[in-house]
């Protein structure tokens, strides 16, 4: 039972108009429980969790013009991968060529990406070397556009550039993705926690950082908070 | 008061002298800044203060009655919308979203649903009354947002009869609200493929009632307001930005359109069938916070031509389908009022108990599991009565959200509370930040 046949997975997820997908974790089970306390007859069921991989050109619709013009105006390597999904498009940068990007979308003419959105982080445990994730959004005004950047770092070193120097909104998001990520923004003017008190232990919105939470009784039963609960995987 | 009050003492610290005043003991402060003659004063003005929208601090640092320096402290309704949803299922999400901007709930809403919805690839499936419902309900709800704006902006600067009129007519949204959901607040009514409940019978009525009513006292804002000379001189040029400011600061909503620029992702970037209603998006062009109150105002007639024309829509669509036909998907009970109270109706009990086992084993496989989510993300942006609403939703396949974050559009438009505030008065704060319109459940979530 142990060994995964190919032919025993489940089909590829339609991973929206993507390429490849990439594999980020395996699921084991169905209700979250694991060994022999499974009786469930469910645990010997394997899941991969796949997101959309890079995608080969040509993108559709405007994400061909723009992307060759940035290819062509930051340094060689910059964009890691394209990734176009669900029709929106995703450039993942290095992050120590962010804020060249970050200029070059705000001030190229073709480009135009005079608003930014806010950075919001994400933490996927798994990815090793890449754990943290940090998303920017942009829209352009003059193109009606919008654009997606995603910059990793790894745990064992959680730095991406400040952007603030080229779009001062981002002040206040950067401020908040190092409160509950704990990703450094390296030349933010004034890098300190923004929602939680200031003497604060942790990162909350990790995904090794508990919720929290207590048993509730009602009715006579016990109800134990949410993380601890029994669950689907 | 004395200074043997013990919630108004006087302190000595390393950073100066620190009071703390609780009204009609001035003379204290007074008093001991003639030992140490010091110009500057900070001020720290709430969290708890009535006239900082809910508990919003600032932090100003006073040269006489000028402010030379002016910071905001927030987090003090952080709730942790955002971790909690990871453990709660897709549908059950909304649930928390919903308490966000807690004076737009149906925008956290429809914008939290289109994410999830752009995940699940069925953009396309939604039926067109859920549709009709979703802009009716977010129409109303600016206008109910933009009463509360004003309502309490001008209760801030002494203009009482504004709020009393302002909340006269909320409480009229409200009731369509209860009506037509179940709850004046924190509905949790649109869902992912839809909206929870069909209209109720007689709600078009209401709907009709409703309007005739708002262009009847939608008027007396105006009358009370626009040319009033007081209101004028207290919003006149106060909490100036102008274009270019918003724009490197990030603001949206009727600060960008108090500029001059009519920008309204309703129009640039329409969702929900917006591109078919017909409506304008106003303008002023004095950067301040009277123009912000005069886009408010006609935004609130123009929500107003919206709602009727989906009143229209909706008298043409009696029993159409609320929810997406995918039964995966689409939430399969629908809610009856019985003897009780509400609860699931007993046609839907008698079909998944007697009638069919499918329907026995959807309802059982959603309610208990959920549906999952094909892996990837997605950022939606909306239009809420404060600019841009956007969710940026995550999901890894499974039937919780992997991480679900709301670029708030209150959280992006108080950045601008230092450039607006800074070189002038201290009574100026309260009317530039009653202007910004921040709402603190969606600052901090």
């Amino acid at each position: 039972m142990s060994d995964t046949q190919p032919e025993n997975l489940p089909a590829t997820p339609s991973a929206g108009d993507g390429g490849t997908p990439e594999v980020i974790d395996q699921r084991e089970g169905m209700f979250g429980v694991q060994g022999t306390g499974d009786t469930s007859g469910f645990g010997g069921l394997r899941r991969q969790v796949l997101l959309p991989g890079s995608t080969p050109k040509p993108y559709g619709s405007w994400f061909d013009g723009a992307t060759d013009r940035l290819e062509g105006l930051v340094a060689e390597g910059s964009i890691e991968k394209v990734v176009v999904d669900h029709g929106e498009l995703t450039l993942h940068i290095t992050r120590e060529n962010l804020v060249e990007v970050c200029k070059h979308l705000r001030d190229d003419e073709a480009l135009r990406f005079e608003f930014c959105s806010g950075v919001s982080g994400v933490h996927y445990p798994h990815e090793t070397g890449r754990e943290l994730h940090a998303v920017y959004h942009f829209l352009s005004i003059t193109h009606n556009r919008r654009i997606r950047l995603e910059v990793s770092a790894p745990d064992g070193d959680p730095h991406i550039p400040s952007i603030v120097s080229v779009y001062p909104a981002n002040d206040w998001h950067e401020r908040e993705t190092w409160d509950f990520f704990g990703i450094v923004f390296d030349g933010h003017p004034a890098l300190t926690r923004i929602q939680m008190p200031d003497d604060w232990p942790g990162h909350p919105q990790r995904k090794d950082y508990p919720l929290g939470g207590i048993d509730v009784e009602y009715k006579g039963t016990v109800i134990p908070p949410p993380d601890t609960r029994r669950s689907y995987n | 008061m004395t200074a043997t009050d013990p919630y108004a003492t006087t302190r000595d610290t390393t950073e100066g002298k620190v009071f703390t005043v609780t009204g009609q003991d001035w003379d204290s402060v007074v008093a001991g800044l003639d030992e140490e003659p010091e110009e500057r004063v900070v001020v720290n003005m709430g969290p708890q203060h009535p006239s900082t929208h809910g508990v919003l601090r600032l932090i100003l640092e006073l040269d006489g009655e000028s402010v030379t320096e002016a910071r905001c402290g927030i987090g003090y309704l952080h709730t942790g919308i955002e971790k909690n949803m990871e453990f709660r299922s897709w549908v059950q999400g909304v649930t928390f979203v919903t308490r966000m901007d807690y004076l737009a709930p149906f925008h956290n809403e429809v914008a939290y649903c289109l994410a999830v919805e752009r995940l699940l690839g069925i953009e396309d499936q939604i039926p067109e009354k859920a549709n009709v419902m979703r802009v009716l309900l977010m129409e109303l709800n600016r206008i109910s947002s933009h009463l509360v704006c004003i309502a309490t902006g001008g209760m801030e600067i002494g203009a009482l009869t504004v709020m009393t009129i302002g909340f006269r007519e909320r409480e009229k949204t409200l009731d369509l609200f209860e009506l037509i959901t179940g709850l004046r607040m924190n509905h949790a009514f649109i869902r992912p493929g839809g909206v929870a409940q069909d209209l109720p019978p007689g709600a078009l009525d209401k709907i009709r009632e409703y309007i005739t009513w708002m262009n009847k006292h939608l008027k007396e804002y105006a009358e009370l307001c626009n040319a009033n000379p007081i209101f004028k001189h207290r919003l006149d040029n106060v909490g100036y930005l102008d274009l270019a400011g918003c724009m490197a600061l990030g603001i949206s909503g009727p600060t960008v359109r108090s500029t001059g620029y009519a920008m309204d992702l309703r129009k640039s970037q329409p969702y929900c069938g917006y591109e078919t209603y017909d409506f304008d998006v106003p303008t002023w062009d004095s950067s301040d916070s009277y123009g912000r109150f005069r886009v408010r105002l006609q935004e609130m007639h123009e929500s107003l031509k919206i709602v009727e024309q989906c009143a229209d829509r909706l008298e043409k669509m009696d029993g159409d389908p609320v929810m997406v036909a995918d039964k995966k998907i689409g939430w399969p009970s629908q809610l009856a009022v019985g003897a009780d109270g509400m609860g699931n109706s007993l046609d839907h009990i008698k079909h998944i108990m007697g009638e069919s086992m499918e329907a026995l084993i959807h309802h059982f496989k959603l309610v208990t599991e959920g549906f999952r989510v094909p892996a990837g993300q997605a950022y939606v942006a909306i239009e809420s009565p404060r600019g841009e609403l956007g969710a940026h939703v995550v999901s890894d396949g499974g039937t919780k959200p992997f991480r679900v974050h709301f670029r708030d559009p209150s959280f992006a438009n108080l950045q601008a509370m230092p450039i607006m505030c800074e070189g002038g008065q201290v009574a100026d704060v309260i009317v530039a930040v009653a202007s910004l319109d921040p709402v603190m459940g969606g600052v901090d979530r």
